[in-house]
């Protein structure tokens, strides 16, 4: 076992997936020898060359829909988009072609591509390096939307991701590529997409977060064990879309309440979804209010100390709700 | 291009594909006009034409290397698919909707083809988002090659991706992209811009301030050629050299053909508000079937009764296609679940 960063992981996992498969190959803005911008790609092209780690043009949507087209011809790409919040340009690609295609040809054409993000806030990248996207993305049926929030999982999803036959957006919290660090087996291994974990058991209410936030909520899960006595579960949920129901419902069947926490802002957001499971399935389990600790209702994360923090969830915040909650 | 007539690629055509290339043009034009008038009669929901574009498109189809390389069309290439071996029974299985409609199992409306063993890739309605994927078809193709996954001389594999779409759907970011992609790579790219001078009702001189769109291709370091669309042998000239270069690794191109449509934009259009009927009956008489049918005459390869032959067995086959749509059997309707996504191996 190896203590790694979230990015090296992340590395890894592509220097594995590029190594095993000749198919598989990197494109996006300055992924080539600077090894893009948070470097999550360095020392891939000097080890499989120009042709398999390929500078694109500073075009989101053709990196999309390129590595799309290569898809559909059989090849794995793995297209980096610099920040989530430069997606855009490419939503009509993602919604309209990559997430529809297996659907609109009845099952005759597959897209086997992942579409890496760094994303979310709490990095001083204001309104525009900021942004959490996953609530436009996870409305996509035939997407699949990924967050890890640990290095063993960001190596295990991301190969999944990549010999998925589906279309993966993979969802990377930029903030922890190298705050959280974490034990990394040395042998290779996958993490199924799909099923959510559980990142703390505990029996007198549930926290249900996703990357930076499913770390911030095991911080707060701790701090409120050893100054309240209080025992928070925390499910990390991981995969977004399709949702894991079942983790949900299952969790509140034994703690009776439901913490949900996000970064991105709050209405219409993913807590929504999965305040909705819960009201949908879950409602004879719950004895207290289904409560949401998200980002405000404001257009985008503000750059300024004060502002940005106010705007972030964090461990304090989230350890405040937790109480809240539990007193109910 | 060769212009001295003996060289053109054109003239190394056999006869009895030049009969071919009449031959699918003419089914096309037929099952059109029967689309159109199911249409009228209530029994289908949307048609959308080819009409006018049978020469343009049906050059091209032969020009490749027909259910081999790869085609990424748009909603007008009905001719295009015909000739890479979609079936009259294909396009009206789509018409109604029925279950054993091949592009998408009743899922998509008519003209969104698709047949992934033809390698025509299924097509969306937003305009031109099939261009950048298309350059990503051409750029698997040269990656293959170059990593050595298949051998450039197979000549059972696609070598080269073939996209079509409308000059007005120029005007998207979408081929902008996709076009720089294809120029930066020099890939094995064909982008066929059918220049009816029309997006809907909007005339191309409001769409951009060039004169052809093929003016664009030197700002993406790819071969511009614009060409006669109603002309097939013209048409086919110059999409066999956009091919040669595209099998030769030259790099892409951008094959703007001139044409007209004759029809109302689909069947929910009425282009008496946009254009005189004068300017219609003007563009008919030069028909680009009617005007190969006179060179093949000429040529002495049709006369009247190899027309009516012809013509009675596209009859033919469009009355079975339609009678075997109407008695197919609709989807379930929870056929609407299926396929969101593909099953995870292991
Ligand atoms: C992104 C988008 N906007 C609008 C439409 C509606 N629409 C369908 S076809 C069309 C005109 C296309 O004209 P052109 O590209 O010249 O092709 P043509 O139909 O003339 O062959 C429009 C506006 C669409 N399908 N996609
Ligand atoms: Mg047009």
């Amino acid at each position: 076992m190896a203590i790694m960063t979230l990015i090296d992981a992340v590395r890894m996992a592509m220097d594995e997936e590029m190594a095993r498969d000749p198919r598989v190959f990197i494109t996006g803005e300055d992924v080539g020898p600077r090894g893009g911008v948070f470097r999550a790609t360095l020392g891939l092209h000097e080890k499989y060359g120009g042709e398999r780690v390929v500078d694109s043009p500073l075009a989101e949507l053709s990196i999309v829909a390129v590595g799309m087209g290569a898809a559909l011809a059989d090849l794995r790409p793995i297209c980096e988009i610099q920040f989530a919040d430069f997606i855009h340009p490419a939503f009509n690609q993602i919604i309209s072609e990559v997430s529809r295609m297996y659907y609109r040809s009845d099952g005759q054409w597959l897209v086997p591509m992942v579409i890496r993000a760094p994303y979310g806030g709490g990095i001083a990248g204001g309104l525009y390096h900021s942004q959490s996207i996953e609530a436009f993305f996870t409305h996509a049926p035939g997407l699949k939307v990924v967050v890890p929030s640990t290095p063993y999982d960001a190596r295990g999803l991301l190969k999944s991701a990549v010999r998925d036959p589906n279309p993966v957006l993979y969802l990377e919290p930029k903030k922890g590529y190298r705050s959280i660090k974490g034990e990394v087996p040395e042998a290779e291994y996958t993490v199924p997409i799909g099923p959510a974990r559980i990142a703390r058991e505990g029996g007198d209410l549930s926290v249900f977060a996703y990357g930076m936030m499913a770390h911030y909520a095991v911080q707060a899960a701790e701090k409120v064990a050893r100054e309240d006595g209080i025992d928070a579960e925390v499910i990390d949920l991981r995969t977004l879309l399709p949702v894991d129901k079942d983790a949900i419902v299952n969790s509140v069947k034994k703690t009776g309440k439901a913490l949900i926490v996000h970064e991105d802002t709050h209405t219409m957001g993913y807590a929504a979804e999965v305040a909705a499971v819960l009201g949908d399935d879950g409602f004879e389990y719950l004895d207290g209010p289904i409560k949401r600790l998200t980002g405000p209702d404001v257009p985008g994360v503000p750059f300024s100390h004060p502002m940005q923090e106010y705007f972030m969830p964090n461990p304090d915040k989230i350890a405040a709700a937790i109480r809240d909650l539990a007193a109910y | 291009m060769p212009t001295d007539t003996a060289t053109r690629a054109s003239a190394q055509i056999g006869e009895q594909t030049l009969l071919d290339m009449f031959w699918i043009m003419l089914l096309s034009r037929r099952l059109d006009e029967r689309s159109w008038m199911l249409h009228r009669q209530g029994k289908i929901a949307f048609h959308i034409s080819a009409m006018g574009h049978e020469a343009a498109q049906v050059a091209a189809a032969f020009a490749i290397h027909r259910g081999v390389d790869y085609v990424h069309p748009y909603y007008r290439d009905l001719a295009l698919v015909l000739a890479v071996g979609v079936t009259p029974t294909d396009f009206m299985m789509s018409l109604y909707g029925k279950q054993a409609d091949l592009s998408s199992g009743g899922r998509q409306m008519p003209s969104h083809f698709s047949n992934r063993s033809l390698h025509i890739v299924s097509g969306s309605a937003p305009v031109a988002t099939q261009v950048p994927q298309a350059a990503g078809l051409a750029f698997a193709i040269k990656y293959k090659q170059r990593c050595g996954l298949v051998d450039p001389n197979d000549t059972t594999q696609p070598r080269l991706a073939l996209t079509c779409l409308g000059e007005g759907a120029t005007s998207q970011g979408e081929w902008h992209e996709g076009m720089n992609w294809a120029g930066v790579h020099q890939l094995p790219f064909i982008c066929l811009v059918q220049n009816n001078i029309y997006a809907i009702s909007v005339p191309v001189q409001s769409q951009m301030a060039v004169e052809h769109v093929a003016d664009r291709a030197s700002a993406y370091g790819v071969k511009g050629v614009i060409v006669d669309g109603n002309d097939l042998l013209a048409m086919y000239d110059v999409m066999a050299d956009a091919v040669q270069r595209a099998y030769s690794g030259e790099g892409a191109t951008l094959v703007e053909a001139k044409t007209y449509r004759p029809v109302p934009h689909s069947s929910d259009d009425d282009d008496r508000s946009y254009r005189s009927r004068d300017e219609v009956e003007a563009w008919k008489r030069k028909d680009p079937i009617v005007r190969f049918q006179r060179y093949l005459t000429d040529e002495g390869l049709l006369d009247p009764a190899k027309i009516d032959a012809y013509e009675a067995r596209a009859r033919a086959e469009v009355d079975r296609a339609q009678a075997d749509a109407e008695a197919a059997p609709l989807p379930a309707a929870e056929d609407a679940l299926g396929d969101v996504y593909a099953p995870v191996e292991g």
